[in-house]
């Protein structure tokens, strides 16, 4: 399978970029490709121009900030698994990574690629919706705006993210509480049939689905039964309200709902521990 | 047509490709190293592995473009000369092929995966692997195969 042509150029800046995405509407930005070469080769994703931010080296960082990691766009799977940092201030994001693809693919991948990419079955969005993750987001002109994880993503593969505008900067609490990232999948490398991200802290538990709807799904009704003193496994039962599951080859929607209850109490027990 | 240049196995080569050429196509028509296979062709079954500056990525999902400037390594590249890799060599005496489709993907990714944990376990070797699809599912002498090889110190 081979890609429609396009153009490609390499952007030397974040302002680069951003000045070429601006010269032609049907541009997109190349990470490191895991998620945008696939569609391009079914032609899924047919853009014009092809503007290769890859070797930014300037988006690439894990930092600990004053009270939260910062996280640059363009840090790969294999260096947020890896990261000391992140083991020690923000475990859950390095876990996570460590089971994304296979090593191959988190070579290449990277955490500002999969946020923009917006995929619902996508293990780090849903890390990132149940941490309360913060996104910089650079817009046309100069200026940044920040946006919450959980109001970023719309809709399959539709974000709070203009043409014209490029993610740069994860921002991740450090957490203190306990925690849990759970998926299930049928092979091993596979995209996960449900996941679970669930964040323990001061305020109760933070629960986020994956591949139960058309974006990371927070599991709502399941926080607020646990904040009124229902036990995981009876909190778990109401783990598919809100949701909308897919069905395909690999389990229908009702499969998924009962997997998505299994796989809370689960993750809820743990994080609890 | 655009000008990618790489370091292939030690030898700087060039080319010109469409930017929508894949790594593996340069690789194969183009530099004419047909010992990397296009397997499944989307980034599942591994068997287009190289290492792209030391690590191993898939070839059939990365441009030519993103490694212009870069070292690639290739199954070719692999033994010095006329004496096998240690992995290689492993894989012989462990009989670590069946049909031998998905060796060159299971050695370089085993090469790169042994650059960063040189005493890896058997189940580390086996999750190190999970990219890698053989048909003929011959997992247990593959994976007898790398864990023999780094315990005689391959990297």
């Amino acid at each position: 399978m081979i890609p429609a042509a396009f153009e490609y150029v390499r952007a030397g800046s974040v302002e680069h970029a951003m000045e070429l995405l601006a010269a032609d509407e049907e541009a997109k930005l190349l990470a490191g490709g895991h998620s945008l070469i696939p569609l391009m080769k079914l032609r899924f994703a047919r853009p014009t121009t092809l503007i290769d931010i890859g070797r930014l080296s300037e988006l690439s960082y894990i930092r600990r900030q004053d009270d939260h990691v910062a996280i640059g766009a363009l840090t790969r799977h294999h260096d947020l698994a890896n990261s000391a940092v992140l083991q020690q201030d923000c475990p859950i994001v390095a876990d996570a990574a460590s089971q994304i693809g296979d090593p191959q693919v988190r070579h290449m991948g990277t955490i500002g690629g999969s946020v923009a990419h917006a995929d619902p079955a996508s293990d780090l969005p849903t890390v990132l919706v149940a941490l309360q993750a913060t996104f910089v987001i650079q817009t046309a002109g100069g200026s940044e705006r920040s946006v919450a994880a959980g109001a970023f993503f719309h809709g399959l593969f539709t974000a709070d993210l203009a043409p014209t505008e490029v993610l740069t900067e994860i921002r991740v609490p450090l957490m203190s509480g306990g925690w849990s990232f759970m998926k299930f999948t049928r092979r091993a490398q596979d995209w996960a049939l449900v996941g679970v991200a669930a964040v323990a802290g001061s305020g109760g538990v933070t629960i986020a689905l994956a591949n139960m709807g058309q974006t990371p799904i927070r599991a709502s009704a399941v926080e607020q039964r646990l904040a009124a003193g229902d036990v995981p496994a009876v909190a778990a039962l109401v783990a598919d309200e809100g949701t909308a599951p897919p069905s395909d080859s690999f389990g229908d929607a009702g499969y998924r709902r009962e997997l998505a209850k299994v796989l809370v109490n689960r993750a809820v027990t743990e994080a609890l521990a | 047509m655009t000008q990618v240049s790489v370091t292939v196995n030690g030898d700087p080569r060039s080319a010109d490709v469409e930017p929508r050429t894949l790594l593996v196509y340069l690789i194969r028509d183009e530099l004419k190293l047909t010992g990397t296979n296009v397997g499944c062709d989307t980034s599942s079954c591994g068997s287009c592995t190289v290492l792209l500056d030391g690590e191993s990525v898939k070839s059939c999902t990365l441009l030519a473009m993103q490694a212009d400037g870069r070292a690639v390594t290739t199954i070719e590249g692999l033994a010095e000369g006329e004496v096998l890799h240690p992995l290689q060599d492993a894989f012989h005496r462990n009989h670590g092929l069946q049909c031998g489709f998905c060796t060159p993907g299971m050695l370089m990714a085993a090469a790169s995966f042994l650059q960063e944990n040189p005493a890896p376990t058997e189940d580390e070797v086996r999750e190190a692997l999970e990219g890698n699809l053989c048909r003929c599912t011959g997992y247990e002498n593959i994976v007898k195969s790398v864990v023999d090889a780094a315990s005689r110190g391959a990297r």
